[in-house]
């Protein structure tokens, strides 16, 4: 482990105001702490509802802060993602924080092979290069060459959540944010994923998870951080 | 992106009499940045555009822009030669109805050759050439150069306007509900050419817009309006999936999951 983090997560809190319930307030969170280092798998485990993938949302930036600090290790520095600026979070997730969620936003019209080269066309590779980058990406994941030029709307949720995980491992983050990647994988790619999960941790990458698989779980968790502790739930 | 911002907007108010189109908009926007201004109809949106992109008078507050010399102008202090030379080339507007970006009169080549035409190029083969490329990008077919936007889909003509608007690699462009009253497929694939060519061209685009699945595909942040206010703004998913305004809200939650 090395003495810097790559994500230092302080005192973070978080809830809904319902204004469409007459402002209901919904607390999610509070007291979020922990810092994850380069190498690091760190799991977010707890019950459904707990609040895991909102500390991942709020790490990504697509979900407001309300309180607490989200430093991200950017450079020789840190830059402060909970404070919310657009340009600060569109910064971090092209340098920085790397995301796969659960589900594929498709673009209508682009070819899978496309949409997981995409990340590296936009920080100025060759696109040739890119794709073929995306390719290899996508043959490692097993899905079935014929499906590289079609758009990934009509795909399996398994082919979907592939093309998902290839474009989200393409590029180099030193932090990437898996919610669930292999929630709809079969054994044979759920290892695959655990292997490119491995695989990241060797280069030095900082990961934070949820997986409620436990065999993907026990194989690629460093640590487990249980968010119970921070839930705000159980107080409401 | 660099860190000065190409479009700095103050304070901008725009009243008619006693209406208020808009009221105290103020934003920056950064080179190859794509920002949404969504509400609903009245929301005054289309109002903000027309005055940051000088085609109405703001009341009050001041639009500024860099010019290609690097230079922040207070777009009210352009002399009108200076004025039109922006519009005609380093920014670009996209109507909602082609009808008004377009020349329904004259073919597509013309259409597209003509703000060329109007920065100095004269040599017809190459104004030609020219066309038939761009032609090629939006996705129409060479051989339809000659033939008059009026014999042309709502689609194609919308993409003719795009082309006619982009031959001059400018650096700005405004966009007033660009997919508004075309067929979902043809929506798609209007969506699908922005996208790659704001990419290609790292073009800046202030794109006003009700639809806010077609705000989440183009802009990287976002500006929700209602009764000519500004009640939230920032980036395009924070906006989206943590809404924290009554009203953005109440827009999220009315469109349909897909």
């Amino acid at each position: 482990m090395s003495a810097a983090p790559s994500l230092s997560v302080r005192n973070v809190e978080k809830s809904f105001t319902m204004h469409l319930r007459g402002g209901m307030r919904l607390p999610v969170v509070k007291g979020v702490g922990f810092e994850i280092f380069p190498g690091e798998c760190v799991v977010l485990g707890g019950p459904s509802g707990v609040g895991k993938s909102s500390i991942l949302r709020m790490i990504y930036g697509n979900y407001a802060v309300d309180g607490g600090q989200i430093l991200v290790r950017q450079g020789d520095g840190y830059a402060d993602l909970a404070a919310g600026d657009p340009r600060t979070v569109l910064a971090l997730r092209r340098e920085v924080i790397g995301y796969v969620s659960q589900f594929l936003r498709a673009v209508p019209r682009v070819p899978a092979v496309d949409v997981v080269a995409e990340p590296l066309v936009s920080r100025g590779v060759d696109r040739a290069q890119a794709r073929d980058r995306a390719a290899a990406m996508l043959r490692r994941l097993n899905l079935p060459e014929t499906l590289f030029d079609l758009p990934p709307a009509t795909f399996s949720g398994g082919e979907k959540q592939r093309v998902n995980i290839a474009r989200g491992f393409i590029t180099q983050h030193p932090v990437l944010l898996l919610d669930e990647p292999t929630a709809s994988l079969d054994a044979t790619n759920r290892d695959i994923v655990c292997d490119m999960i491995d695989a990241k941790k060797a280069a030095g990458a900082a990961i934070l998870g949820i997986f409620h698989d436990e065999i993907v779980r026990d194989r690629v968790a460093t640590r487990i951080l249980d968010v119970t502790t921070f839930s705000a739930r159980k107080a409401a | 992106m660099t860190d000065q911002p190409l479009l700095s907007v103050e304070s901008l108010t725009k009243s008619y009499g006693a209406r208020r189109g808009c009221e105290d908009v103020s934003f920056d926007l950064w080179p190859g940045e794509v920002l949404a201004i969504v509400g609903e109809s009245g929301s005054g949106k289309s109002t903000l555009l027309n005055c940051i992109s000088t085609r109405l008078e703001p009341t009050s507050g001041s639009v500024s822009y860099r010019m290609r010399d690097g230079v922040m102008r207070d777009l009210a202090t352009l002399r009108e030669a200076e004025r039109r030379f922006l519009m005609r080339t380093d920014w670009g507007f996209v109507h909602q109805n082609p009808a008004d970006g377009l020349r329904m009169r004259v073919s597509a080549g013309a259409n597209v050759g003509e703000r060329l035409m109007a920065v100095g190029d004269r040599h017809y083969g190459k104004l030609r050439e020219t066309a038939t490329d761009w032609l090629g990008r939006v996705e129409i077919a060479a051989d339809r150069i000659d033939d008059r936007p009026l014999a042309f889909s709502g689609g194609m003509r919308q993409r003719l306007q795009i082309a006619r608007n982009l031959v001059t690699l400018p650096r700005l462009v405004f966009m007033d509900e660009p997919t508004g009253g075309l067929d979902v497929s043809v929506q798609a694939r209007l969506l699908d050419l922005l996208r790659s060519l704001v990419s290609e061209f790292g073009l800046s685009v202030v794109i006003v817009t009700h639809d806010l699945a077609v705000a989440r595909l183009l802009s990287q942040r976002m500006i929700v309006m209602k009764d000519g206010n500004v009640v939230e703004s920032g980036l395009t998913d924070r906006v989206l999936d943590d809404p924290a305004h009554a009203y953005t809200q109440l827009l999220v939650a009315s469109i349909p999951e897909s």
